[in-house]
């Protein structure tokens, strides 16, 4: 019975990141709307795109291969076991042991992996400037993302996410370590999810775009699964941004109905200043040159070491 | 004599005698490849022989890591001393590695070889090199150890310039046996320190007895970091590496790269964990920065080659520098009183050996697929070929999702056990540790995200798109042998990263006698999950999160062809609307890590890329030209050699002198050396 309650808890979870996911979404574009002086579409204008994409045919490009048509699931369900595995509203879940933080950083660098193989299938230039140009932002965020996961872990004494959440809970007090880290996550999330300033998700047909550019050859159900993907991803941070750091709210392990009722609620709350933020942050910024964006994941990977080197040298910064 | 009162002679086994019997049935395969190698028969009979001794003598290794260390004295070699074997746990790692690599790649030769058109010049020397790396590891005494150590290297040069008509080979041959006569040099140095320390006793069981101290033990270290170094393919003595793997045949090439640089490794660690005794607490510091910087020079210098096979030279020096990490961060821990942080480390290093083993010798299977299918190594002459040769499609996307350390693959297994040992070393006391590590882990993690990179680029260019050229349009599957051998590698990539914790298990006879810890054990864990230190700290299950995403995407998919459309229609393809007909417009291996090149490989690479384009109404073509160095060679090898050239041409008045010239000269060394000897004394 008491596995039963984990494992419906744990489904919970799941299915709570798919379903949030698009709505997310729609919150940002629509605060950024709204800051333009726009009315903007519905927020539940991601849902409903999703569903005609489902409805639609595929288009496949002539030479497309199997891996072309595999790949959607592939980085869908990757992204989904990622977001699921990173405490939403409630810590301790019952396969939260499955992965831990470098665990999940490296699931979502298969998903891209796959993505950016994708991209080079059809034998398109977008297709392979698109690829071209993740794998080289890759090559910085993640290393950026790690050097993150160490501050953490080091201040945690655990790679474990909901081990490091719950320390937080906690609380470890105000650290130099911590802010850089928290810094250097933030960069590291805009330029995953490709938002401005470093790729800019509604561009088409500019030479700019990266994320874009790779699916771009992309139709019907597989561009819905994309683009769930990509929704998912940016809940996936804003979760994990919300669990290190403002884990207030946060059900503890074995926490009964009210507790988790409370998170559910907090992280609600939660989402929906963070993407409030999110579309503050986009509108007040320009998207910046491609050969820009190294510059700015350098310093978030110095920011993530600099953190890691304090904590080397005092436990208590 | 002497060396027998030292320590009471280990009992032989049958693990020992297996492996002994396999050196001499290799040998005389090698024998027997001299005598049949123009005839039909040859090279079923060479490759089949070695497979089969190969696989007795690997499944044979598998079973006695367990078993307790034997030895044997044979009376070969120098008189009175003879020939000192042993077999423990530490060389049965190694032997089982070397042994299924190497019947990897006989099954592979077997199809394979049928291309060769000098099968003379390849029969002989391919079950005599595979003789060499099992004499090595066998080998417990100084004078046996680099007996072997040279004629594995010697074989292995035999075989690099095996092609000897093909452009660079022999250059690549010649500078292969520069750096390991260099490299035995600086081994025979530092046994030869090892040895003054046990009054001149060559086997190992004395150096053992008497280790060096304070500088003599640093020399040592720096001797084996050069000699081993060199072969494994450390930065900057990776030279000859990239240049003379890829010349090899292809599954020569995998016997080089994926299990020659691991019989380096194996030399290292005999000496400077076994027989130099405890370490001082500085000796990680050379190893980790040795390891950070070959895993990110390697890999970036993979992103900029254009050749499949020197691609995965390069791949090898960054996960030989990873191997390093692990090594050096075990040092640093054993050295400090960490012998379980040190376990760690030293699992993650050796499991990360077999790793590599496997992805390394299944890529250069596949790019000797490739090689055969379409006579070329040119990335930019490929393209689509996972349309032509649907299988080793699959086993190269295996192999290259496993080499970029993706979940739930073996190389991410291993990476991330060095990943939680980085996490274990704020402990360390020393300042100059607490500040190297980190850095250290931030090079891995750049490696790591590099890597990534470079595998998009090989598996992207080669094998998907539009073929680039005639050869590649006309592509065919290879045969059965070479699907077998790279079908079996992939399965032990997937199998490896998905049960790891039984991976991890079998190794600890071998880490529990160099550090004298070892992990906790991980077989009974629950779920089959992997926890190297404790629960709370970390946990991974390579099992339940390929189950998890496998599930998933089944879900998906089900639910997407049941409730919503499963429609395809087939079209010319998209691109914004202005699609090129021509292959040529897609992304080429070079326009692939443009964006790099720019990032990273400016400074120290010095990358340039020069476009000219004609003025309007000209009728030459447009034209771009990329370039970028090798740092060792404009910083190293350039400058010494221009430096012997320099010397070599004044010291050639030397030869043109009278006779005269020549007494005198003789006289005055007379003179001087008496000088010298009067002011010693």
């Amino acid at each position: 019975m008491d596995l039963m309650a984990h494992i419906l808890v744990q489904g919970t979870q799941m299915l709570l990141v798919l379903a949030l996911a698009p709505l997310l979404t729609g919150l940002v574009r629509k605060a950024k709307a709204r800051l333009q002086r726009r009315r903007g579409a519905s927020v539940l204008q991601p849902y409903r795109d999703l569903v005609r994409l489902l409805r639609k045919e595929v288009v496949l490009a002539q030479n497309a291969s199997w891996l072309f048509r595999v790949v959607p699931y592939l980085v869908f369900a990757a992204t989904w076991v990622a977001a699921a595995l990173v405490p939403t509203f409630a810590t301790g879940l019952i396969f939260s042991w499955t992965a831990d933080l470098i665990a999940i950083t490296a699931l979502i660098g298969s998903a891209r992996f796959f993505l950016a193989l994708a991209g080079m299938d059809v034998g398109t230039s977008f297709g392979g400037l698109g690829s071209s140009r993740e794998v080289m932002i890759s090559s910085l965020a993640e290393p950026a993302m790690i050097m993150i996961v160490f501050a953490l872990a080091l201040v945690a004494h655990s790679t474990q996410l909901s081990t490091i959440a719950s320390v937080m809970l906690a609380g470890v007090g105000l650290r130099v370590s911590l802010a850089l880290a928290l810094v250097a996550l933030l960069m590291v999330a805009v330029a995953e999810n490709g938002r401005i300033p470093v790729d800019n998700p509604s561009t088409h047909l500019e030479l700019t775009m990266v994320h874009e550019a790779m699916v771009l050859e992309y139709s019907g159900r597989h561009l819905a699964l994309i683009e769930l993907a990509a929704q998912l991803k940016l809940l996936l941070f804003l979760s994990l941004v919300a669990c290190v750091f403002v884990p207030w709210g946060l059900a503890p392990v074995g926490a009964g109905v009210p507790g988790m009722a409370l998170g559910l609620v907090s992280y609600g709350g939660k989402l929906a200043v963070g993407a409030l933020l999110v579309a503050v942050f986009e509108t007040s910024i320009a998207k910046m040159r491609v050969f820009r964006v190294p510059d700015f994941l350098g310093a978030a990977l110095m920011l993530g070491l600099l953190g890691t080197l304090l904590l080397f040298v005092s436990g208590i910064l | 004599m002497p060396e027998a009162a030292f320590a009471a002679q280990l009992p032989p086994s049958g693990h020992l005698l297996v492996a002994l019997g396999a050196v001499a049935a290799l040998l005389a395969l090698a024998a027997l490849g001299v005598a049949s190698a123009h005839r039909p028969a040859g090279r079923p009979l060479i490759y089949g022989g070695a497979l089969a001794v190969t696989l007795v003598a690997g499944l044979s290794a598998l079973t006695a890591i367990a078993a307790p260390a034997a030895g044997m004295v044979l009376p070969l070699g120098i008189p009175w001393i003879g020939t000192h074997l042993r077999l423990d746990a530490l060389s049965a790692v190694f032997l089982a590695v070397i042994n299924l690599g190497g019947a990897a790649a006989s099954l592979y030769g077997l199809g394979y070889g049928r291309h060769d058109h000098a099968p003379e010049r390849v029969l002989p020397f391919f079950p005599a090199f595979l003789a060499g790396m099992n004499m090595v590891l066998l080998a417990d005494d100084a004078y046996s150890f680099l007996l072997s150590w040279e004629f594995m290297s010697l074989a292995s040069w035999a075989l690099v310039v095996a092609h000897d008509k093909e452009a660079g080979n022999v250059r690549a041959g010649l500078v292969y046996i520069l750096m390991a006569s260099f490299g035995t040099l600086a081994l025979m140095l530092a046994f030869g320190l090892l040895a003054a320390g046990s009054g001149g006793g060559y086997a190992f069981d004395a150096m053992r007895e008497a280790p060096p101290v304070g500088a003599f033990a640093a020399l040592v270290l720096t001797l084996a970091m050069l000699g081993a170094g060199s072969k494994a393919g450390l930065v900057p003595l990776h030279v000859w590496l990239p240049l003379a793997h890829p010349a090899a045949p292809s599954h020569v090439s995998a016997l080089m790269s994926g299990v020659m640089t691991k019989v380096a490794v194996y030399g290292f660690i005999r000496i400077v964990f076994d027989l130099s005794g405890p370490p001082d607490w500085w000796w990680g510091i050379p190893v980790l920065a040795a390891g950070g910087i070959a895993a990110v020079i390697g890999v970036l210098q993979a992103l900029l080659q254009g050749d499949t096979k020197r691609v995965l030279a390069y791949s090898t020096i960054e996960n030989i520098g990873l191997i390093f990490i692990g090594l050096g961060l075990a040092l640093a821990f054993s050295a400090n009183g960490f012998p379980a942080a040190a376990a760690l480390a030293l699992t993650a290093a050796l499991f990360h050996v077999l790793n590599h083993a496997a992805m390394k010798s299944l890529l250069f299977f596949g790019a000797g697929a490739v090689l055969t299918a379409t006579g070329t190594r040119q990335m930019d002459e490929l393209g689509g070929l996972i349309h032509r040769m649907p299988a080793t499609a699959v086993v190269m996307l295996i192999g290259c999702a496993a080499i970029s350390a993706l979940p739930p693959l073996n190389g991410f297994a291993s990476e991330w056990l060095v990943f939680q040992a980085v996490l274990l070393s704020p402990d360390l006391p020393a300042w100059g540790l607490k500040l190297m590590v980190p850095a250290v882990g931030a090079l891995m993690a750049l490696a790591a995200a590099l890597a990534a990179a470079c595998f998009v680029r090989l598996y992207g260019v080669a094998f998907l798109g539009r073929p680039r050229s005639p050869m590649a349009a006309g592509a065919q599957e290879v045969d059965a042998f070479s699907r077998a051998a790279m079908i079996a590698l992939a399965a032990t990539c997937v199998l490896a990263g998905l049960l790891p914790g039984f991976v991890i298990d079998a190794l600890q006879p071998a880490v529990g006698g160099l550090v004298g810890e070892t992990m906790p054990a991980q077989g009974s864990v629950a779920w089959l999950s992997i926890i190297p230190v404790a629960e709370s700290r970390s946990s991974y299950n390579g099992l339940l999160v390929f189950a998890f995403t496998a599930l998933s995407a089944l879900l998906a998919a089900v639910a997407i062809h049941r409730f919503a459309s499963r429609a395809v229609r087939r079209a010319p393809p998209w691109d914004c609307g202005f699609p090129n007909a021509s292959p040529l417009a897609q992304y080429s291996a070079a326009s692939f890590a443009q964006p790099i090149r720019r990032v990273f490989a400016r400074g120290l690479f010095a990358a340039r890329e020069k476009v000219e384009m004609p003025p309007p109404g000209a009728l030459t073509p447009a034209r771009f030209s990329s370039s970028a160095r090798d740092p060792a060679w404009a910083f190293l090898f350039l400058p010494l050699t221009a430096a012997v050239g320099y010397v070599a041409e004044r010291a050639n008045t030397l030869q043109y002198l009278t006779i005269r010239q020549y007494l005198g000269l003789v006289f005055s060394a007379l003179v001087l050396l008496l000088l010298v000897l009067a002011l010693w004394t």
